[in-house]
């Protein structure tokens, strides 16, 4: 149990004809996700994943027969800004874009569109929510977690699936880990995810795994001295990154000096923060 | 992807900002001839992807056609932070008597593109543009509405920009706010907009970085792209959707995911490795991608080892084995190949090259370390 999704949470799969949405819908089902419907234009009225999802061919009509509160995007970048704010126009309250590569202009429109319906908007180009042992709407494999008291909010999906694993190994546990996203926009920030850890009662503590580009951590690390009541940890990737470059995600890159892994282990630093940059570390970290 | 200072002024001028008379070459003795066309004196500068050309010296003043050349050709013969200059662009010189910074950006905690002005001197405009715990002026911009004329009289109000400019500041900034747009920029920077001591309003530099997102409806752009600043592999790599960076050391590197790949470059650097480059397989990985990165690796002569670092997600680790099978089988294995692999289908994948001559590692560390170790780091 924790935030933003439970067991009752009727997610709608956006792309779910295709490769990445077929696959990660049935994983989602196995794990005791409610998958009520899939929208893929053009497939409207058949039925996918053993003949148990039904396809629509717009969100409207899949939200009206099903009722659904979520969806995930798989959409390829092309279609995925159509595809968001279909899903911001339909009712429900919850998405998640997994998709990578969409314009940073587009994710602003859709992000303040968003803001005006309401929505919870996360990512895009994130592994979504897992709450361990209970339900995911994102792609995290499930054997890499296991349920517990510790909150992760992560801009890279890999990373936290490694880190997940090594404390899985250690007997540590999650509450819920969210997919904030590598692109340069976030639906959801780490402040904004820190907002909903505080006030969770499963969660006793947060990781935030970070890395080079943009201020959103040491906006989180001030937030931590001065907002939160639980500990944070952090651990930051890049340190050996130049720059200049983009690091693979969209986000993260150093540029005219912001974005440096100094500024923001400083940041966290001065507000208390431990923040360590190795794994083995972070283990030790956590183990207190 | 940023646009050198002669593409961007082409820019602008088609969004109707105005800027100064001025070709671009890459012939000194063309510079005489466009310096005598122009009329002296002139400014010639070093058309380069590099911060600080003017300390540098790849910004001269020419007060004849004469010198326009030599000029011209003592920076096209010059080095700039290490990168050759292909091209000069040569400017009309002009007496100023005020300067100012523009710049469109993205506000990265608001989501909203932002629009600030400065009068030249009082900051870095780069470094101010996501500066943290500051309260200086700044204008958001409703990305569902557009920046608003008023907006731009607030701004101008705010700095007491004198008034009999503000029309020609209007059509400027309402100009790079469409150019931002169209043209799908992370930034758009005016650097200096002046007025001269002849009364005209202009923009003398200017800046355009691309947001690498669009690529895919801004296809003409890749026109645009300076092959010189592109190291070994990186054009390749792009063409098959991999995000690479080659660095300076000998451990070659294939992960899944920025973030782990940035991780797994820290922990090499931890064990006193040196990361030959960055590469990021990305999402939809299949045979011929991994076969690509590998080839990549495997063609860098300063790469001695090859780190395979794996976390399966969205991202299968059959689907990875079966490339670099694919590859293995196809260049052979000279070069020792070091495997760490978790997540979904882990076991599969190591099922699948438990026959090729690799070496397996049960944590990314070990992985690392058995790397340092093959090259004589640590």
């Amino acid at each position: 149990m924790s935030i933003l999704i439970n067991k009752s949470t009727r997610v709608i799969v956006q792309g779910i004809t295709g490769r990445e949405g077929n696959f990660h819908a049935r994983q989602m089902i196995n794990y005791g996700t409610q998958v009520v419907a899939g929208v893929s234009p053009s497939h409207g009225g058949s039925w996918v994943l053993d003949e148990k999802v039904p396809v629509f061919d717009t969100m409207q009509a899949a939200v009206e027969v099903t009722e659904a509160n979520a969806s995930i995007i798989f959409v390829p970048a092309r279609q995925a800004t159509d595809a968001l704010l279909e899903a911001a126009d339909s009712g429900v309250e919850l998405v998640v874009c997994i998709t990578e590569g969409i314009p940073v202009q587009d994710i602003a429109k859709v992000y303040h569109y968003m803001k005006t319906k309401e929505v919870r908007f996360v990512g895009p180009n994130c592994s979504g929510i897992i709450n361990p042992g209970e339900v995911k709407i994102g792609i995290t494999p499930e054997d890499c977690v296991i349920a517990g008291k510790v909150g992760i909010i992560s801009r890279s999906g890999t990373l936290s699936y490694m880190i997940m694993e090594a404390m899985k190994e250690q007997g540590i546990g999650v509450s819920t880990c969210i997919g904030i996203g590598g692109d340069i926009l976030q639906g959801t920030s780490f402040v904004e995810a820190m907002e909903m850890f505080e006030t969770d009662p499963y969660t006793e503590r947060l990781l935030l795994i970070g890395e080079v580009g943009g201020l959103e951590e040491e906006r989180a690390a001030r937030f931590a001295a001065y907002q939160m009541s639980k500990p944070v940890a952090a651990f930051l990737a890049g340190k050996s990154a130049p720059p200049g470059k983009r690091m693979g995600h969209a986000g993260a890159y150093i540029e005219a000096g912001i974005g440096t892994l100094k500024s923001k282990i400083e940041a966290f630093d001065s507000a208390g923060v431990k923040v360590v940059t190795e794994i083995p570390e972070l283990m030790k970290l956590l183990e207190k | 992807m940023k646009l050198h200072e002669y593409q961007a002024k082409a820019f602008f001028k088609n969004y109707g900002i105005p800027i100064p008379e001025g070709h671009v070459t890459s012939i000194a003795r063309e510079a005489k001839q466009i310096a005598e066309e122009i009329g002296c004196p002139v400014v010639v500068k070093a058309q380069v992807l590099a911060e600080g050309r003017g300390t540098s010296g790849g910004i001269l003043l020419a007060k004849s056609p004469q010198e326009a050349e030599k000029a011209a050709s003592e920076i096209l013969s010059k080095k700039i932070h290490g990168l050759s200059v292909r091209n000069v662009l040569i400017d009309e010189a002009l007496s100023i008597e005020k300067e100012y910074f523009l710049l469109i950006t993205l506000d990265r905690e608001k989501r909203m593109p932002l629009l600030m002005m400065y009068e030249s001197g009082t900051i870095y405009i780069e470094t101010a543009a996501n500066a943290l715990f500051d309260n200086l002026d700044r204008i958001y911009i409703d990305p569902l509405i557009g920046l608003q004329r008023y907006q731009v009289r607030q701004l101008a109000n705010r700095l007491d920009f004198q008034q009999k400019y503000l029309r020609g500041l209007t059509e400027i900034c309402l100009g790079m706010w469409k150019l931002f747009c169209d043209m799908d920029a992370r930034m758009v920077a005016i650097n200096p907009l002046v007025i001269t001591k002849d009364q005209r309003l202009l923009v003398l530099d200017g800046k355009i970085t691309l947001d690498e997102n669009a690529r895919f409806r801004q296809e003409y752009l890749v026109d645009f792209r300076d092959y010189d600043v592109e190291a070994y592999g990186e054009f390749e790599a792009r063409k098959h959707g991999l995000d690479y960076i080659k660095m300076d050391g000998n451990i070659g590197c294939l992960v899944n995911g920025a973030g782990l790949t940035m991780a797994t470059l820290d922990c090499i650097q931890d064990n006193g490795g040196h990361p030959a480059n960055f590469m990021d397989l990305g999402a939809g990985v299949n045979i011929d991608k991994v076969i690509a990165a590998l080839d990549i690796l495997l063609n860098d002569p300063q790469v001695k080892v090859v780190l395979v670092n794996i976390y399966g997600g969205m991202t299968r680790c059959d689907d990875i084995a079966y490339g670099l099978q694919a590859a293995i089988e196809k260049y052979g294995t000279e070069i020792p190949i070091i495997v760490h692999m978790g997540g979904t289908h882990a076991d599969s994948g190591i099922r699948i090259l438990k026959d090729l001559d690799i070496l397996f590692a049960p944590s990314m560390v070990d992985a690392v370390k058995k790397a340092a170790t093959i090259v004589g780091g640590n």
